[in-house]
């Protein structure tokens, strides 16, 4: 009894413990969006001038100036990246665990081979060859279109590389053999028995591939041209770099808070899967 | 199953197909004789000037029926302008006609890296702007964009003349008059200007906010330009006075320590600051100064007017050496096929008056016409954010004085690459000499062609 | 106990049939299933990745818009480079990775071993995942802005430490060494520790339950499954994790560069290795950004194959012994 009591004590305590350490990481995260939030009630002057704990009164203001600006297609830009992102991330998950799968489930002859040149070429630093793929698709006249950015998401090492270690952890092999056993074809396997016990990896590489297209900036700005084409980051860096008479840090924060509040809603939906059981469900059921 | 996997596989294959096949060099359009295009691209970077475009140019209606002009707008951010139009212009002869730039705008700091090539067409013998055209327009906007050979490869509707913005109040404690004619007298040249820096340390005041606030006064005033004949780096005497100066005035806390636009510069402007005065240009003193001195910004219900902050406590004088500070210049781009339609733009926006001194009048910005800027210069103008001064009379004078004869095509990464090194100067974490090796360091790494 | 033994013994027979049967059956899905990948690939980025390569044996930039070279000059562009400060920024990169590396894996499998520890129940988990992953959704640029506001000279947080009696005067964060290098890792930190976190804590909810509930049946504490079960199944994910940090680390660029307004001060001690690249690709020198770029690469290389071979090599190593002591246990 007693010894249960201790435990109990004891839990009771680490569990404070972990609560105390969770709420000051917590308040450490939601700090730059207080910042962020305050900041998009204010004044151009204002922010120019530093930071201030309370709000503001221009928040009214500023989303008036940034809506009624015809120059900046607010919403437009914003189901441009949603159509961007949302691709990018379905394109990026389903072809990156289609290539884990050849490599983790199937034994061939350049298998290795493969494996290695994908692990090198996620080492290359993006940077580098931005400028020559830009001229590509110059060549290939698919300029302020928006599948260059979206269709190269098909060959993206990382997610292959998350993927493949995430079948290793979890995704038996005798699974696949069951559904050969049972006449299942492979491509069939992979998308009706694989895919579903990937879902929380596919969820959570779903998140991160999303929310990086989201915040791509440097090779849309060089693809995308015109207006409603734009995505936006691109807006907001027009906005940064308006000319005097429409310089306005108010409708910058203004407008990144509005760019995060769709994000948001679509970890919101993503996480869900990131659950407990499904592997478990799925091997025994 | 297999279909689907065929299907994709297809799918990719024809998209492939596609684009090569769309990417065969079209006919070259004839651009030459008198058919004109029906597309009219326009690359810039911000919307200023498609604002006066719309304002000036297209709600007049000159734009001919059935052209259709195309802004093109990339932000400046991580250099990706200039990416975009190098890219563009380097493939101008294989883009189709209604693809190929016509009008590229630039700014001082790189415009003879444009402009320096054949893909800026001359304003005079390819466009067909005239000399009496250009007449009217401040010197120094026509020597920026001006080429080795003396053609003229741009023109602007601005100018942006500077001058030193000062605080009466300040200025009042310190030398015992607000009057701008003898305040410009007390501050005539740098060493009139140190004196007074002096002084007004001793009364607790800073005569600058921080490290770069007098640094265009001094490059804008330098006898050579940053890279010689040979492609070697030179640093003008001029420059290193900036150095001087400025670690001096740091030793001797006659500044605050800030940088161009961080939040400490701009609160230096407001009700708080103690500094007796900023280096501003024409659209810096009408907008982002006077927006800086309000204590209840515009936005929140204040007015601009005395009694919100210290609105009507500043006053402008020319400081101890002209200089500008902005603006940005209209380039034809060689290969257009609206050479008529580019001329018209040029003229209405560069060298109409009528139209100058009405962009003047709307936006308050300072144009490039001497004759529409002496007029209003002589009237009765009276600036009440300035203690009812005329300041478009100082432009005025101010901006025939600037010489920008002696830029280079590489001063953006000068300029910007030698205020970042000497801030660790003046921060005193490195020597001058290891601050002087890093600006060599990061200029050479972004122009590998020249050498110390 | 019976069931452990029996998925490891399925696993075991599972992999002989697969031996035996996989290479003669199926060996074509593996490559059909490797085509979108590899097409792809070779499309779009092949090209620019060759050319990185071949130029970097050429003199190749462009002054203005005037194409210089390219001209083929051998290893000339690794001899500047390796005459260069290259060891400097090498040493910046690295260290800074490190620094932030470290309290952020730590803090991330604590978290993650909270969220998913089924004894200790905490409540709103939801809520706290959702909060720690926030950072990550702010452009990075968006938030070196917030952070330069935060800890300017006389900005908030020097305001509140001079208030609170820590500081005797403003500390100005952005000329220290210390401070501009303490404000990436803060930043990185945070940007990418929910992120960390997230990933571990898919690979913990990936192992199967009954594994764990096994140990717990047995009477193991929540440290023993942590550290005897739950690490080394995460083992493969862990060394993702690691890999692409180290990987990420190196590719640092986005959060000094705005910081410091791509000057990497005080006197370049926050310049980074992909910092010096973009001012190479400024004049879009191929030579020496390419030749920067394949030291880059083998680098990176050389260091995640070492981690990837050490870590799985000791993994597999303890799978037998753990195979091997169960075995003996359930006999």
């Amino acid at each position: 009894m007693n010894q249960n009591d201790a435990a109990r004590l004891q839990l009771r305590l680490t569990r404070t413990a972990c609560y105390i350490i969770l709420i000051l990481i917590s308040a450490m995260c939601l700090f730059s969006f207080y910042v962020l939030i305050i900041n998009s009630t204010r004044s151009h002057p204002d922010i120019q001038k530093g930071f201030a704990f309370l709000p503001g009164g221009s928040f009214g203001y500023n989303l008036q100036n940034l809506l009624a600006n015809e120059n900046l297609p607010v919403v437009k830009a914003i189901f441009n990246s949603l159509f961007v992102s949302g691709s990018t991330a379905l394109i990026t998950t389903y072809f990156s665990a289609l290539t884990a799968y050849a490599i983790h489930a199937y034994d061939f002859r350049f298998k290795r081979a493969a494996f290695a040149f994908i692990m090198m070429i996620m080492m290359v630093p993006a940077q580098v060859t931005a400028l020559g793929f830009v001229r590509l698709i110059g060549t290939f006249n698919l300029m302020d279109t928006f599948l260059p950015l979206i269709l190269p998401s098909a060959a993206s090492p990382i997610v292959f590389f998350f993927m493949k270690q995430y079948m290793e952890a979890t995704l038996p092999i005798e699974i696949v053999e069951a559904a050969r056993i049972d006449g299942s074809n492979e491509f069939r396997t992979f998308n009706l028995i694989v895919l579903p016990i990937m879902k929380p990896a596919i969820a959570v590489q779903g998140i991160f591939t999303f929310v990086t297209a989201w915040n791509n900036y440097f090779v849309p700005s060089l693809i995308l041209k015109s207006a409603e084409n734009k995505t936006v980051p691109l807006l907001i860096a027009q906005l940064r770099n308006a000319d005097f008479l429409k310089f306005d840090m108010g409708q910058v924060y203004m407008m990144i808070t509005i760019a995060i509040v769709p994000v948001v809603i679509v970890y919101l939906l993503l996480s869900r899967y990131i659950i407990r059981g499904i592997t478990l469900g799925s091997v025994k059921g | 199953m297999n279909t689907i996997k065929k299907t994709l596989a297809l799918f990719l294959t024809l998209a492939m197909l596609v684009s090569l096949a769309a990417c065969a060099p079209t006919e070259e359009a004839a651009a030459e004789g008198d058919e004109q295009g029906k597309v009219l691209n326009i690359y810039c970077w911000n919307e200023e000037f498609k604002s006066r475009f719309t304002d000036y140019f297209e709600t007049p209606g000159l734009v001919p029926d059935g052209v259709e002009v195309k802004f093109i707008i990339t932000p400046n951010q991580d250099n990706a302008y200039q990416n975009a139009l190098d890219e563009a212009l380097l493939n101008q002869e294989n883009a189709a006609a209604d693809d190929k730039i016509d009008i590229f705008l630039i700014e001082a700091d790189y415009a003879l890296k444009y402009v320096d090539t054949d893909y800026a067409l001359d304003v005079v013998n390819d466009i067909g702007l005239t000399e009496a055209d250009l007449a009217d327009q401040y010197q120094y906007t026509r020597d920026i964009v001006t080429d080795g050979s003396g053609k003229q490869k741009g023109t602007t509707w601005q100018a942006t003349p500077g001058l030193f913005a000062y605080r009466r109040s300040i200025a009042n404690d310190v030398l015992g008059t607000d009057d701008p004619m003898k305040v410009q007298e007390a501050l005539a040249n740098w060493d009139k200007f140190d004196t007074v820096a002096s002084e007004a340390a001793a009364k607790g005041y800073k005569m600058l906010s921080g490290y770069d606030d007098s640094f265009r006064t001094f490059t804008n005033n330098v006898s050579q330009s940053w890279v010689d004949a040979n492609n070697k780096i030179v640093i003008d005497p001029n420059i290193m006075r900036w150095v001087d100066q400025t670690k001096s005035y740091t030793d001797k806390n006659y500044n605050n320590k800030t940088t161009l636009w961080a939040p400490e510069w701009a609160a230096d402007q407001g009700p708080s600051g103690k500094v007796f005065g900023f280096f501003y240009s024409t659209w810096g003193i009408n907008f982002t100064l006077l927006g800086n001195s309000l204590a209840t910004p515009e936005a929140e219900g204040g007015k601009a007017e005395v009694g919100n902050g210290i609105f009507g406590d500043y006053a402008v004088c020319q400081g101890p050496e002209n200089y500008y500070w902005g603006g940005t210049w209209i380039c034809a781009a060689a290969g257009t096929d609206n050479t008529e339609l580019v001329r018209d733009i040029m003229y209405t926006l560069t060298c109409d008056p009528a139209t100058m001194k009405q962009i003047t009048v709307d936006t308050q910005d300072y144009t490039n016409n001497i004759s529409a800027m002496n007029e209003l210069a002589s009237s009765d103008f009276k600036s009440d954010f300035l203690g009812g001064q005329n300041h478009i009379a100082l432009f005025a004078e101010a901006a025939p004085k600037i010489d920008m004869s002696n830029i280079s095509p590489y001063d953006q990464a000068m300029t910007e690459q030698f205020r970042i090194a000497f801030k660790d100067y003046f921060d005193g974490k490195v020597t001058r000499e290891q601050a002087l090796e890093n600006f060599y360091t990061a200029v050479i790494e972004k122009h590998p062609e020249l050498t110390k | 106990m019976i069931e452990v033994k029996a998925v490891s013994t399925v696993n075991n027979q599972a992999t002989a049939i697969r031996k035996k049967t996989g290479s003669i059956n199926y060996a074509k899905w593996g490559y059909i299933f490797l085509i979108p990948f590899f097409l792809v690939y070779i499309v779009f980025s092949l090209v620019p990745l060759v050319s990185v390569f071949y130029y970097s044996f050429f003199e190749n930039y462009m002054s203005g818009l005037t194409q210089i070279g390219p001209n083929f000059v051998g290893f000339k562009n690794y001899g500047t480079l390796l005459e260069s400060n290259i060891g400097k920024y090498f040493g910046n990169t690295i260290l800074i990775w490190v620094l932030g590396f470290i309290p952020q894996i730590f803090i991330s499998l604590l978290l993650a071993s909270w969220f998913t520890n089924l004894r200790l129940r905490l409540r709103a988990t939801g809520m706290f995942k959702t909060i720690i992953y926030l950072p990550n959704l702010i452009m990075a640029s968006a938030f070196a802005m917030l952070f330069f506001v935060l800890f300017s000279d006389a900005g908030p947080m020097n305001d509140i430490l001079v208030h609170l009696g820590i500081l005797e005067k403003p500390y100005r964060f952005m000329s220290e060494v210390a401070g501009t290098r303490g404000l990436i890792i803060a930043m990185n930190f945070l940007l990418w520790f929910g992120n960390t976190t997230i990933l571990l804590m898919a690979g913990i909810m990936g192992i199967d339950t009954s594994l764990i509930e096994a140990a717990e049946i047995d009477g193991a504490k929540p440290a023993q499954v942590f550290w005897l079960i739950t690490m080394p199944l995460l083992k493969p994910i862990f060394v993702y994790v690691l890999i692409t940090s180290l990987i990420g680390g190196l590719q640092l660029f986005d959060v000094p560069q705005i910081l410091t307004n791509g000057g990497g001060n005080p006197d370049r001690t926050s310049t980074t290795l992909i910092m010096l690249l973009n001012n190479h690709l400024y004049s879009k020198n191929y030579g020496l950004g390419g030749a920067l770029s394949v030291m880059l690469l083998v680098i990176s290389g050389v260091l995640s194959f070492v981690v990837y071979d050490t870590l799985t090599r000791e993994q597999r190593k303890q799978r037998k012994e753990r195979k091997l002591q169960r075995g003996g246990a359930g006999r």
